[in-house]
C-alpha cells in the first residue's frame, strides 16, 4: 500500500454525469482507486480517469445521483485496486470487490495484489497438457478441458449454460493433485445465484472460492469480479501450486458493463456500440490462463457467455473465440428435444484436446474415438439434410443407419443427468457403444487395433458372421 | 539529456511540459523508465503515448528525451530468440512482465568469432560486408557498413572474438559495431527492386500448386476463428524454403507462442538438417501485452527481416494477425481523439497497410546481392465479415490471397484454403519460372485441376437437389475428380510425418496421379462403363498416397499411380 497518509479532499468543483472533478490534489496518479464519502455515511467508489496538474477527474462507479459539490469527501488510494491473496480464500464467498458475503471477516491474505494482473511472459509459458476431468461426457470425451486452457461455453438465453457451468465446477477433478475452483458470477439473477450456490456445495469444503455479482449489484463490480477471481486464482495456481479452474459466468454481462462504462466516458464506439478496445480488454482476462515454467500449478478458464439472439458473429462470442482455445457450443434445437447438455458437436471443439487426451494422458483410444464421433455426426447431419429434401424413404440402408446412430449418440452419449458424474472410462465406453451402432466399415478414423479392442458387437451395427 | 515533467495523464496518453523533443522521438517516463513516443507538439507541450501500463504515473513525474525515434537494436543473437514488440528479449525477463528493468535486445557479454572479409585501406560503400560471424549453425551473420556511411576503411578488427558492443571497424571516421540500431518505422535502403519471379516453396500443396507466392511477394490469409489460420502460418514458418523466418505473434494467444517455440525448437529443416530454430526469430506481443508495443511489433518484425535481407538472404515475415495490429492502431487513435473513418479505424489505415506490405520485395541489396523479404499476414475478420476494412484494404495491396473457408474447416478439410476465393497475381511469373526450369506442364495442370474443382462444386450443388443418380455419367466422373483432388491433393495433415511438408517433386507427382486417374475413369465411362461402377472403385490408394509416400519419394507416388492405372485398365 501507499506510504502516504490518506488525505481527504472536499474540493469537488464540478459533477458531470458519472464524472467528478476534484481540485487541489497532490500526487494523484492515473488509475488510482478512489473512495467518496458522503455526509450520510454512505461510501462510493471510483477510479482516476485523468490527472492533470492538481486536478483529478474521477469516475464514480455507483453513479453520482445524490452527490452535491458540498458534503462530499474524496480520498485517493495511492494505486490501482488491490485484493489480498492467499489460501485463506478457500471456502469463502465474496462480492465483486472482494468483500465477504458469507458473514465472515475480511479475508486476511499474505499480500495485496493489483487486480489487473500482469501479462505472463510468453517465453516463460509451458504448453498446456493433462486433462481436467469434469464428469460430463461431451466435455471429457469430445472437447477435453486441458490444464492451462481457456475453453468457453457459448450459449443463448433460455439454455441451461449456468447448470452446465455449475455441474463442471462441482464435479471437476485432477485426480491426486491439489485442486481448487474459483467461480465468478457476473450479473446473474439472485435466483440463479442461489441455485448455483446450492449446486456448488457438492464440492468438498475448502477448495472453492465464490465471487458473486448479481444483476442488482453495482455495475462496475461486474468489471472487477472476474479480475478479483483471477487474482486470487493466480496466487493459488502459480504461488501455491494448485490446479485452479476459474468459471466465469456470464461474460456477456461483463462486456455489457464495459460498454456502459465506455459510453459514460464518451468514448468512440466500434462494433455494436462496444468500445474498440474490447478485444484487448477480454484478452487481459482470458490470457491469465496458463502454466508457467517451474510452477507446479495451472490456471484453466471456462468462461460462459450468452450469444445475443444466438448470433455467433456478435462481438462478444466473436472476440472471445479469437482468444480462447476452442469452444463448447450449446444448441437450442437439442435443448428443445430435451437433451442435456444440449451440446452442438458440429460447432464445438477443444483446440488443445490432443495435448491433454490420448496415450499417457487419458486412454490410448481417446483421440481416435473422439475424432470418429465428430466425423460420424457430420456425416449423419449430411444424411439428415438429404432426408429433408428427398424423404427418408429414398435413403439407402447404410444412410438410414446414420439416422439411428445420431439418435443413440444423443440419447446415450450426450444426454446425462444434471448431477450425474461419469468416469472417463464410462464416457469412452459409451462413445464406443454409440459408434458401434454402425457397422465396422463406417469407422474409418480409428485404427484396426482400437476397433478390435473396443467395438461392441451387440450394439446394433455388427453385421454378424452371416453378414 | 533533456528532461521535462508530466502535466496530464489519461490512460497511455500523457502531456509533458518543459521538453522540446522531435516528433516520434522516444522518451522515458518516471522512475520505471516506461518507453513512450511523442505523437504531437503544441504550445510547448508534447503529447506522448506510452508503451506500457501507466497506472501510478502522476503529474510531476520526470520525462527524459532519448534523442532518437523508436528503434530496434539489430545484431547477432536475434536468431533462435524470442522478443517482445519492441524487440526486448523475453527469455531472461520476469515470469510476469511489467516489473523492474527489462533485458535489452542482445546479449552484450557473449563473444562472437569474427572474421573480417575486407582489409584496412579498402574503399567501402554503405551496405558492404565487413566481416562475418557464425550466428547459428544455419546462418552466417554479415556485419555491414551502416546505411549512410562509406569511405576508406581506416581500421578493422582482426580475426578473433568480439562482443556486439565492441568496435569492429572504422569507416570514414565512423565506428562500426556488430550491434546497430534502426528506426523501425522506416524501410532499410536497397540498391533497387527487382522483379520477383522465383516461387517461395511453402511445402503446402494448396498454396504452391494453385496460389503460389514469389520470393519478395506478399500474401494475406483471411479467416474467421477456428479456420486453422494459425496452424497454416505455423506450417509455412516451419517448412518454407526461405533462409530466415521472422514470426510475429501480434496480439495473439500466449499458449500459441509457447507452442510455436516448443515445436520449432525440436524440428529439423528437411533441406539442411539444421534446427529450424536456428533460422527463426520470434516476436511475441500477445493480446494482453501493451497495445502500443503490439502496434510497433509489425514494424519491428519487418525491420529484422530487412536486416537479414541486406545480408543477402531470402527472409519471410509472418504476421499473425494484422487485424490485431490494425485494432491497436484504432485504440491508439481513438485515445488521441483522432476522427474515426470506417468502423472506428483511423483514416490512415489503408495507407498504413499499403506501406507495410510495400516493405516486401525482391531486391538488389546495397552490397549487390539478390535477396528478398516476403510478407505473409493473417487477417482475422470480425464475425467472419470479409468486407470489413482491414481485410478489404489488405486484398488491394497484396499479391496473393489465401482465403480460409469456415465450411471447409467445419468439414475438417485442412488446410481450409478455398479454391474459389483465393487468388495469386504471381501465377504467370511462377508458371514461366517452372516452364524454364523443369516443368513446362505446371500451368496446364493447375488450370485443369482448378476447372475440375469448380465444375465439381457446381455439379455437387445440383446433385444435392436432384440426387447424383440423375446426372449424366460424364459429370459424375467430374464429381469424383473433385473429391480425389480435395482428399488426395488439397488436404494436407499438419500432424503427419509424411504429409506435413510436401516438396515440389511429390506435389507434382500427387497432382499427376489424380489427373491421370481422372482421365482413365473418364475414358472408361466414355467407352460405355456405367458411372456407378466407376464410383464404386476403391480409390483409397489415390487419396492415401500423400500419407503413404515419404516427402522425398515421388517415385512411391508414381508406383501407386502405375498400380491404380493398371487395375483400372483391367476394367476395360
Amino acid at each position: 500500500m501507499s506510504p502516504r497518509a490518506p488525505l481527504e479532499y472536499s474540493s469537488v468543483t464540478s459533477i458531470d454525469g458519472p464524472l467528478l472533478v476534484v481540485e487541489g490534489v497532490r500526487d494523484v496518479g492515473w488509475d488510482e482507486v478512489v473512495a467518496i464519502r458522503l455526509d450520510s455515511g454512505e461510501t462510493r467508489h471510483g477510479v482516476v480517469l485523468e490527472a492533470s496538474g492538481h486536478v483529478a477527474v474521477v469516475q464514480v462507479f455507483e453513479g453520482t445521483t445524490g452527490l452535491g459539490l458540498d458534503g462530499v469527501r474524496v480520498s485517493f488510494g495511492g494505486g490501482p485496486m488491490r485484493v489480498p491473496v492467499g489460501a485463506a480464500w478457500l471456502g469463502r464467498v465474496c462480492d465483486g470487490r472482494g468483500e465477504p458475503l458469507d458473514g465472515g471477516p475480511s479475508v486476511l491474505g499474505t499480500e495485496l495484489r493489483p487486480i489487473g494482473g500482469r501479462p505472463i511472459n510468453p517465453a516463460e509459458r509451458v504448453t498446456p497438457g493433462d486433462p481436467i476431468l469434469t464428469g460430463v461426457s461431451v466435455v471429457d470425451g469430445l472437447a477435453t478441458l486441458v490444464r492451462g486452457q481457456k475453453l468457453p461455453i457459448f450459449s443463448a438465453g433460455g439454455l441451461p449454460h449456468l447448470e452446465l457451468a455449475a455441474q463442471i465446477a462441482a464435479q471437476a477433478t485432477v485426480r491426486d493433485e491439489p485442486f481448487a475452483v474459483v467461480f465468478a458470477a457476473m450479473g446473474v439473477t439472485n435466483a440463479d445465484a442461489s441455485t448455483m450456490r446450492e449446486r456448488l456445495e457438492l464440492r468438498e469444503e475448502g477448495d472453492l472460492v465464490l465471487v458473486l455479482n448479481t444483476a442488482d449489484d453495482p455495475l462496475v463490480e461486474r468489471i472487477t469480479a472476474p479480475r478479483v477471481a483471477l487474482t486470487v486464482a493466480e496466487h493459488l495456481a502459480f504461488d501455491l501450486g494448485r490446479h485452479v479452474l476459474v468459471v466465469m459466468a456470464d461474460m456477456t454481462s461483463y462486456c455489457e458493463a464495459v460498454r456502459e462504462v465506455s459510453a459514460s466516458r464518451g468514448e468512440i464506439p466500434s462494433r455494436r456500440g462496444y468500445p474498440g478496445y474490447l478485444y484487448s480488454d477480454l484478452a487481459s482476462i482470458y490470457e491469465r490462463a496458463g502454466r508457467i515454467r517451474g510452477g507446479a500449478g495451472s490456471l484453466t478458464q471456462v468462461p460462459v457467455l450468452t450469444m445475443p439472439g444466438g448470433d455467433i458473429t456478435h462481438p462478444v462470442p466473436d472476440l472471445t473465440g479469437y482468444i480462447t482455445e476452442g469452444q463448447v457450443v450449446l444448441s437450442h434445437e437439442l435443448h428443445v428435444r430435451g437433451v442435456y447438455p444440449p451440446f452442438d458437436p458440429l460447432r464445438s471443439l477443444s483446440r488443445l484436446q490432443r495435448l491433454g487426451a490420448g496415450r499417457g494422458k487419458t486412454r490410448d483410444d481417446h483421440l481416435e474415438v473422439s475424432a470418429q464421433l465428430y466425423a460420424l455426426v457430420a456425416e449423419a447431419r449430411r444424411v439428415a439434410d438429404l432426408a429433408e429434401v428427398v424423404g427418408a424413404d429414398a435413403l439407402s440402408a447404410a444412410e438410414l443407419a446414420f439416422l439411428r446412430f445420431v439418435e443413440a449418440f444423443e440419447a446415450n452419449f450426450v444426454h446425462q443427468g444434471i448431477e450425474e458424474e461419469r468416469s472417463l472410462e464410462a464416457t469412452l465406453d459409451r462413445a464406443w457403444r454409440v459408434a458401434s451402432t454402425l457397422p465396422r466399415r463406417e469407422l474409418t478414423m480409428v485404427s484396426t487395433e482400437a476397433l478390435e479392442a473396443h467395438y461392441v458387437e451387440d450394439a446394433g451395427g455388427s453385421e454378424g458372421p452371416s453378414g | 539529456m533533456k528532461a521535462g515533467r508530466v502535466h496530464r495523464v489519461s490512460g497511455p496518453v500523457l502531456e509533458v511540459e518543459g521538453l522540446t523533443p522531435e516528433m516520434l522521438e522516444l522518451v522515458e517516463v518516471g522512475e520505471a523508465r516506461l518507453p513512450g513516443e511523442v505523437i504531437a507538439l503544441h504550445n510547448g507541450r508534447a503529447t506522448v503515448q506510452v508503451y506500457a501500463y501507466t497506472g501510478g504515473v502522476r503529474p510531476g513525474d520526470v520525462v527524459t528525451a532519448t534523442g532518437h525515434p523508436l528503434r530496434a537494436t539489430l545484431g547477432p543473437g536475434l536468431l533462435g530468440g524470442i522478443f517482445d514488440g519492441m524487440l526486448r528479449r523475453l527469455s531472461g525477463a520476469a515470469v510476469l512482465l511489467g516489473d523492474g528493468e527489462r533485458p535489452g535486445t542482445l546479449d552484450e557479454v557473449r563473444r562472437w568469432a569474427f572474421t573480417p572479409v575486407v582489409s584496412a585501406g579498402d574503399e567501402v560503400t554503405e551496405g558492404a560486408v565487413l566481416g562475418e560471424v557464425g550466428e547459428t549453425a544455419a546462418i552466417v551473420f554479415r556485419a555491414l557498413v551502416p546505411p549512410g556511411v562509406g569511405g576508406t576503411l581506416e581500421w578493422i578488427a582482426p580475426e578473433g572474438e568480439v562482443t556486439v558492443v565492441e568496435p569492429i571497424a572504422r569507416v570514414g571516421g565512423t565506428e562500426v559495431r556488430l550491434a546497430t540500431a534502426w528506426p523501425v518505422r522506416r524501410a532499410r535502403p536497397v540498391a533497387e527492386r527487382v522483379r520477383a519471379d522465383v516461387p517461395l516453396r511453402t511445402g503446402q500443396r494448396a498454396l504452391d500448386l494453385f496460389f503460389p507466392v514469389t520470393r519478395g511477394g506478399s500474401a494475406a490469409v483471411p479467416g474467421g476463428f477456428g479456420t486453422g489460420k494459425t496452424v497454416l502460418l505455423q506450417q509455412i514458418a516451419k517448412w518454407c524454403d526461405a533462409d530466415v523466418i521472422v514470426y510475429v505473434g501480434c496480439g495473439e494467444r500466449g499458449n500459441e507462442m509457447a507452442d510455436v517455440l516448443e515445436e520449432i525448437a525440436g524440428l529439423e529443416d528437411p533441406r539442411t538438417g539444421r534446427l529450424l530454430l536456428d533460422r527463426t526469430v520470434l516476436v511475441a506481443n500477445t493480446s494482453n501485452m501493451p497495445v502500443l508495443a503490439r502496434e510497433a511489433s509489425i514494424y519491428t518484425g519487418v525491420t529484422v527481416a530487412e536486416l537479414y535481407r541486406d545480408m543477402g538472404y531470402d527472409a519471410v515475415l509472418i504476421a499473425d494477425s494484422t487485424s490485431r495490429w490494425a485494432e491497436a492502431l484504432r485504440e491508439v487513435s481513438s485515445r488521441t481523439g483522432e476522427l474515426p473513418a470506417e468502423e472506428g479505424y483511423p483514416a490512415g489505415l489503408a495507407s498504413a497497410l499499403a506501406a507495410f506490405y510495400e516493405r516486401s520485395g525482391r531486391v538488389r541489396t546495397l552490397a549487390g546481392a539478390d535477396a528478398s523479404v516476403t510478407i505473409v499476414g493473417a487477417v482475422s475478420p470480425p464475425g467472419g465479415d470479409m468486407t470489413e476494412p482491414v481485410g478489404a484494404h489488405t486484398r488491394r495491396f497484396v499479391r496473393c490471397v489465401w482465403s480460409l473457408d469456415a465450411d471447409l474447416a467445419y468439414a475438417r478439410h485442412y488446410p481450409a484454403v478455398s479454391w474459389s476465393d483465393s487468388s495469386s497475381r504471381d501465377v504467370e511469373r511462377v508458371a514461366e519460372w517452372h516452364a524454364t526450369s523443369h516443368d513446362p506442364q505446371w500451368a496446364a495442370r493447375r488450370e485443369h485441376a482448378l476447372r475440375l474443382l469448380s465444375d465439381a462444386d457446381r455439379l455437387e450443388s445440383i446433385a444435392q437437389l436432384v440426387g447424383a443418380g440423375s446426372l449424366p455419367d460424364r459429370e459424375r466422373v467430374t464429381m469424383l475428380a473433385g473429391r480425389l483432388l480435395r482428399e488426395g491433393v488439397l488436404q494436407q495433415s499438419s500432424l503427419s510425418a509424411n504429409d506435413a511438408y510436401c516438396p515440389p517433386g511429390k506435389q507434382q507427382a500427387l497432382l499427376e496421379l489424380v489427373l491421370d486417374v481422372y482421365e482413365r475413369c473418364r475414358a472408361l465411362v466414355e467407352g460405355g462403363a456405367p458411372a456407378a461402377r466407376v464410383e464404386e472403385l476403391d480409390l483409397s490408394a489415390v487419396t492415401r498416397a500423400r500419407e503413404t509416400a515419404a516427402p522425398d519419394d515421388p517415385e512411391a507416388v508414381a508406383e501407386i499411380a502405375a498400380r491404380v492405372l493398371a487395375s483400372l485398365g483391367e476394367l476395360e
